[in-house]
């Protein structure tokens, strides 16, 4: 099997996989993760692979929808970031020098703050939840995607084609649509997957200190803080099994992307 | 004197197509450099073919793409019959169009043919049929395609019904001598009949001797 | 014997076919020639036709996804790909088309002197330089400081102070002024006239006829013939193929007059002769196999209608015609 096939199926294999996840998060019926106060506390067993927490919910279950919540958020602030990133990158070395000035500047400015502190900020101004998640995840994520946009994007502009097609009567707009962002959609797709695992771990840092989602959506940064109060008494299982689980989805997305970078590169077409 | 210049008014303010190319006191260096060259002034009549060589390096390119619009003269004009044509950001089809030597830089990797051959305009079958350009390669990706095939497409795509001036930069220098000639036949036969006028740079001597109506000598 | 034999030397290489299918693709086949010591032989042909990749293939420096297949004999001794790697820049030496082949970074008298072989570099170089006619001063230079006709010098010079046998030549009057490449062209000569083996591979036809001894015609990844230079001449009738004969007229300042059709690409070539489908002589036994080379006329060809006997007229009008050039 040669490299090329090898990383299509760790490609297909891992977002199936993420899709499944959180597809099927959002299908579990309430009634799974209903409070059984007879099973409270229980380690994991064949019934309850994760255990259970102090209200009897079944941790296994608990888990999976907060992961689907998780991709949820994650895809969708890694997604909004990308697209903040593409435009914004995609306008700097196209535009002429205002643009690229003033968006240099944006990236220089949120580049200097450090990341989670703009991202508690944002959360808070924004009144936290879901809205706010998604809104500070993707404002804060996409300078160092929109600094790879630009040099790539200006990279394209130096090419006698461009030059060309602005003496045939076509307007940088439709240079910077037809001629630059064809050359940069692979550089968008993996820097919008390796944009989603950050955007995860994020979510569940804010969530975990109060600023992000709500108890009543159970991601698992919250299910990670609740079940701090818990680690004492000795229920481990509380935060193993969905801290372990958050570990491996993030570490999917990384390899997803990293695949699919190996994929669409061009150095690598030979192999 | 008066009455050549008179003529020569008459026949730059009327028809389109009998508007010549000229270049007044043309000076070109990049920042505060040294100047590439200075004062250069030259007129290319419609339908005529005018070759220019020299040197490498003193500035036979950079003219060529001041006079289409490549780059900006940093002293003195471009002129379409009596109209200013020399700045760089004018929106729109520039009436002179410039082929360069390597066509596989002058295409986007990422098009199809069809798509580059008609961005600036929509040539019909019969009108690539002129220049050699099989239907059959419109389909395909330009590195499918040889450099002479290119180069043809890259003509084609510089050849639109407002181009009055074709600035040909070594335009067959990479490629062999039966591609060369095939080439330029069917140029000449397309040029000459739609009265564009061409600028030939090249350092094969032989060549412009077989194409050119007169050289342009003395420039730099 | 002669110093550098090539026997049926492929090259191909792999590309994929659609988004996951790879095939593999002959851009070179059966390509055959020697040179000798002394010697300057010309490598002309059509764009395209894989003269490049034959001056690679030569020095083993092909990309990796490219495979050679074919005999290099070096001195009678058959080169493997291992032997090839200690020759290159040793026995064998590339002249490469342009300084973009020089280290930007590097003063150029250091490049120079990383190629000598001797005791002493310095001396070497000095001497080197000043046979060519670069100033003192030149060794201290970077790349982007030399014009076109010194970095060509200091090309050649690195191929000279290597002390190399076999001198390999890609393009290297791109774009030159006539008394640049004649300057350029010389110093091949002379190399040859001190022993030397040289490959000179070109589209310049006219120029590399001044100093060639022998030139061999690429078509379509092959050799269709080799023919001593003299035989480039006048009308082209002593040339043995049509396609060297329609290349030497297409030239403009010989008729400018082509021939319709275009080289078949690497991957769609006909099962016959090669040319067969743009010649005006083909016959239905073209497109049976492809022709064998043979001798005709102290040259080689690739073509069942060469013939060996010459035509008496025919040959008084080329030497009226070269006495005029």
């Amino acid at each position: 099997m040669n490299l090329r096939l090898r990383a299509l199926l760790t490609v297909i294999v891992a977002s199936v996989l993420l899709i499944v996840i959180a597809v099927w998060g959002t299908l579990i019926p309430v009634e799974q993760m209903e409070t059984r106060l007879e099973l409270r506390n229980l380690p994991p067993s064949i019934s309850h692979p994760f255990g259970t927490d102090w209200l009897g919910r079944d941790m296994l279950q608990r888990t999976l929808k907060g992961l689907s919540v998780s991709i949820q958020v994650g895809l969708a602030g890694a997604a909004c970031s990308a697209l903040i990133a593409t435009v914004l990158g995609l306008a700097a070395a196209t535009l002429g020098k205002a643009a690229d000035r003033l968006v240099s500047w944006l990236i220089d400015l949120f580049l200097s703050v450090p990341h989670l502190v703009t991202l508690i900020l944002i959360a808070f101004v924004s009144g936290g939840g879901m809205r706010g998640v998604i809104i500070a995840v993707a404002l804060t994520h996409w300078p160092n995607l929109a600094r790879i946009v630009r040099a790539e994007a200006m990279q394209v502009m130096t090419a006698d084609y461009v030059a060309i097609s602005r003496r045939l009567g076509r307007s940088r707009r439709w240079i910077a649509w037809h001629h630059v962002f064809p050359h940069l959609w692979p550089q968008v797709l993996v820097g919008f997957l390796l944009l989603f695992p950050h955007a995860i771990l994020h979510e569940a840092a804010i969530s975990f200190l109060g600023l992000g989602l709500s108890p009543h959506e159970p991601a698992v940064g919250i299910i990670l803080s609740e079940s701090m109060r818990y680690l004492s008494t000795g229920m481990w299982w509380l935060a193993v099994f969905p801290g372990l689980c958050l570990l491996i989805i993030v570490r999917m997305f990384d390899r997803l992307g990293e695949q699919l970078r190996l994929l669409t590169d061009p150095r690598h077409a030979r192999l | 004197m008066k009455q050549r210049q008179m003529a020569f008014e008459a026949q730059n303010s009327g028809n389109p197509k009998k508007r010549s190319l000229r270049a007044i006191g043309l000076g070109f260096r990049r920042g505060n450099g040294p100047w590439l060259f200075r004062e250069v002034t030259l007129e290319i009549r419609p339908g005529e073919i005018v070759g220019l060589t020299g040197p490498s390096g003193r500035g036979k390119t950079t003219l060529g793409r001041l006079l289409s619009g490549y780059d900006h003269p940093s002293e003195g004009k471009v002129l379409l019959g009596n109209e200013v044509i020399s700045h760089t950001d004018d929106a729109g089809y520039h009436p002179v169009q410039m082929v360069f030597q390597h066509p596989e830089r002058a295409v986007n990797p990422r098009w199809r043919l069809r798509r580059i051959v008609s961005e600036g305009w929509q040539p019909d079958a019969s009108f690539l049929h002129m220049l050699g350009i099989e239907t059959d390669w419109l389909d395909r990706w330009p590195n499918e395609l040889s450099g002479g095939e290119l180069q043809r497409i890259c003509i084609a795509r510089a050849l639109g019904p407002e181009t009055r001036f074709l600035i040909a930069d070594e335009m067959t220098a990479m490629l062999d001598a039966i591609t060369q000639a095939q080439i330029w036949h069917n140029v000449l036969h397309i040029v000459r009949e739609r009265q564009i006028g061409v600028l030939v740079i090249s350092h094969d001597v032989h060549l412009l001797h077989r194409l050119c109506d007169r050289m342009l000598n003395g420039l730099f | 014997m002669p110093l550098l034999e090539i026997e049926r030397l492929a090259v191909s290489f792999t590309r994929y076919r659609s988004r996951w299918g790879k095939e593999k693709v002959q851009v070179l086949h059966d390509v055959e020639f020697s040179v000798d010591a002394g010697e300057v032989v010309a490598v002309i042909g059509a764009s395209g036709s894989g003269k490049s990749l034959l001056a690679h293939a030569l020095l083993g420096i092909l990309p990796e996804n490219f495979s050679a297949s074919g005999t290099i004999r070096y001195r009678g001794e058959p080169l493997d790909a291992e032997r090839l790697k200690q020759m290159r820049g040793k026995e064998i030496a590339l002249v490469p088309q342009s300084v973009r082949f020089l280290d930007p970074l590097m003063r150029v008298g250091a490049q120079v002197r990383l190629s000598v072989r001797g005791d002493d570099p310095y001396a070497a170089q000095r001497e080197v330089f000043h046979r060519y006619g670069l100033a003192p001063e030149t060794e201290n230079m970077y790349p982007f400081q030399l014009s076109g006709g010194m970095a060509r010098r200091v090309l050649v010079s690195t191929a000279t102070v290597s002390g190399a046998r076999v001198i390999i030549a890609d393009e290297p009057t791109p774009g030159l002024q006539a008394e640049d490449v004649r300057e350029a062209l010389r110093h091949f000569r002379e190399h040859a006239d001190a022993g030397c083996a040289v490959l000179v591979i070109t589209h310049d036809i006219e120029s590399v006829l001044t100093i060639a001894d022998r030139v061999v015609v690429l078509y379509a990844g092959t050799t269709v013939e080799i023919a001593p230079a003299a035989d480039f001449t006048g009308d082209g009738s002593r040339l043995r193929h049509p396609y060297s004969r329609a290349l030497w007229q297409a030239l403009p300042q010989n008729g400018f007059t082509p021939i319709p059709g275009t080289q078949p690409q690497p991957g769609k070539w006909p099962s016959g002769c090669l040319f067969a489908p743009r010649c005006d002589q083909a016959s239905p036994e073209c497109t049976f196999s492809r022709p064998e080379l043979r001798t005709v006329r102290a040259g080689q060809v690739r073509c069942i209608h060469a013939h060996s006997e010459d035509d008496e007229r025919g040959i008084s009008i080329d030497e009226a015609a070269s006495d005029g050039i």
